[in-house]
């Protein structure tokens, strides 16, 4: 078992989920809420990172961070360091790379919310963040939570990304992923196997949460309304 | 009321999470050297690097991959300190380019190409690379000549047998070296050209035949070592070329197939003459 990629892999997924969390929702927010009629572009290019190829973005995301551009030269001025071939690089890449997964379920829950129960609080006062903590938020926790899982798995699994902006460094880019695709070039089918079959338990413990949340009745946990 | 607090709490954790895994940074630490290395390293490199810790009592962080990306993520500031190359136009490159040590360059070993095949194949490999021609191949695997200094010796060796053309159609390109192998290793593809020195690691030699291409048939694949400028590890990058120098080592090196220049071999002679 190869336990730097895997913890190397948790940070990131972790990393990438938590600030997917504080850049998403207010993206999801203002998709779920505007009347603007220009609002289905945005929705484009957020929902962008689902039909890309890997490759595309991960091309764009080198060729953004690298030393020949303006914000990788700027990058590289204020830290010592480019991007590419950093874990920091990596997580930026993979933030817009993970970025539908947790801006669209938020989104749709956010827009199921009963629109009378968010003027009725405006009515009795509460700003607009107060309405968003103890209304709207409470309200779509499941498609916030759905949100975060999705993101967290889809962070764990990704491959081609990862190959193009984080090389295959030990202990620094090299996640799970990456990690399973040297060992079946080193013939290593035994540990290969291992770390694939983590992935695959993951993904199905993820899915399972993810369906389950769904439901009308909470399984994870049997609560009666 | 409880699932407010639940997703306050869950808030407070994620951040919390957050800032203790960007400002607590895991994995590499300084004293290790990063070494990028050519994928038919990949075995050799398995031992050589584990003598290296025994008797150094540093750690490696090794790397493998195709010459040519390798090549390309140096150019884009990948932070290896080493970078074992199979072909040695990519560290000459690097030195005209300002991103190598000046003089570090170092050929540590040529390669060979061989044919290979898994032992269930019924193919005699008597007849070299005319062996190709048989109509019951499918698929031929040979690394990617654009970037795999073996992927470019494997076009030239067919191109002088003159098969290139009957037999492009069925060729198949690994990533690197080491995945070509996996390739036909695994019966997905019926033959392969691969470096000797992954035919010889023992994860391979009991599974297949080889046969060596002339190497009157392809330009040498000289490899050579050199050490980046960026690296901040650069005394302990020359201590691993020393430790490559050593008859030891060199033995090991040849036993993976890979003939060692003669400038060490005859140094590695005069070391051992007084005994």
């Amino acid at each position: 078992m190869d336990w730097s990629a895997i913890f190397l892999t948790l940070r990131l997924a972790l990393v990438v989920c938590s600030t997917l969390l504080i850049v998403g929702t207010p993206i999801a927010l203002w998709l779920s809420f505007t009347r603007w009629r220009w609002k289905f572009f945005v929705e484009s290019i957020v929902a962008l990172p689902l039909v890309l190829p890997p490759t595309v973005l991960g091309f764009y995301v080198l060729v953004a961070m690298g030393s020949n551009s303006p914000i990788g030269r700027w990058y590289q001025s204020f830290t010592g360091h480019g991007l590419p071939f950093t874990f920091e690089g990596l997580a930026i890449a993979s933030v817009i790379y993970s970025l539908p997964f947790t801006v669209q379920p938020m989104a749709a829950a956010f827009s199921q919310v009963d629109r009378n129960l968010i003027n009725a609080s405006a009515i009795l006062g509460a700003s607009r963040i107060r309405t968003f903590m103890r209304v709207v938020l409470p309200l779509s926790i499941g498609g916030v939570v759905t949100g975060f899982v999705l993101s967290f798995a889809h962070t764990l699994g990704e491959f081609g990304v990862v190959l193009m902006v984080g090389g295959n460094i030990p202990g620094v880019t090299r996640t799970i992923s990456i990690a399973i695709y040297d060992q079946t070039q080193a013939l290593d089918y035994a540990g290969a196997n291992r770390m694939a079959l983590l992935l695959l338990a993951f993904a199905f413990v993820t899915l399972s949460i993810t369906y389950s949340l769904n439901r009308r009745v909470w399984a994870v946990w049997p609560m009666s309304r | 009321m409880t699932s407010i607090v639940a997703c306050k709490k869950l808030w407070t954790v994620l951040l919390l999470a957050t800032f203790v895994c960007i400002w607590f940074p895991a994995g590499a630490g300084a004293g290790e050297l990063k070494i990028a290395a050519a994928a038919d390293l990949t075995f050799a490199f398995k031992d050589v690097g584990a003598q290296f810790v025994k008797q150094s009592g540093n750690t490696l962080e090794l790397t493998y991959g195709s010459s040519g990306n390798f090549f390309a993520q140096i150019q884009n500031g990948a932070p290896f300190d080493l970078f074992f190359s199979a072909d040695i136009g990519y560290p000459q490159k690097l030195d005209a380019a300002g991103l190598a040590e000046p003089g570090t360059i170092y050929e540590y070993a040529s390669g060979k190409l061989v044919m290979w095949v898994p032992n269930a194949s019924k193919l005699g490999l008597s007849r070299g690379l005319a062996t190709l021609l048989d109509p019951s191949i499918r698929k031929i695997a040979i690394a990617n000549p654009q970037h795999a200094p073996y992927g470019v010796a494997a076009v030239a060796a067919m191109r002088h047998d003159g098969i290139y053309d009957k037999v492009k159609s069925k060729l198949v390109l690994g990533e690197n070296i080491s995945q070509t192998a996996q390739f036909v290793e695994s019966g997905n593809a019926d033959v392969g050209l691969l470096a000797l020195s992954l035919a010889v690691a023992p994860a391979m030699k009991d599974k297949g035949r080889y046969v060596e291409i002339p190497a009157d048939d392809y330009p040498p694949i000289i490899q050579a070592a050199v050490i980046l400028k960026s690296s901040r590890n650069k005394e302990l990058a020359n201590q691993f070329l020393k430790f490559l120098k050593q008859p030891g080592t060199v033995a090991l090196m040849e036993r993976y197939g890979f003939s060692i220049p003669k400038d060490v071999a005859a140094q590695h002679g005069k070391m051992s003459a007084p005994q």
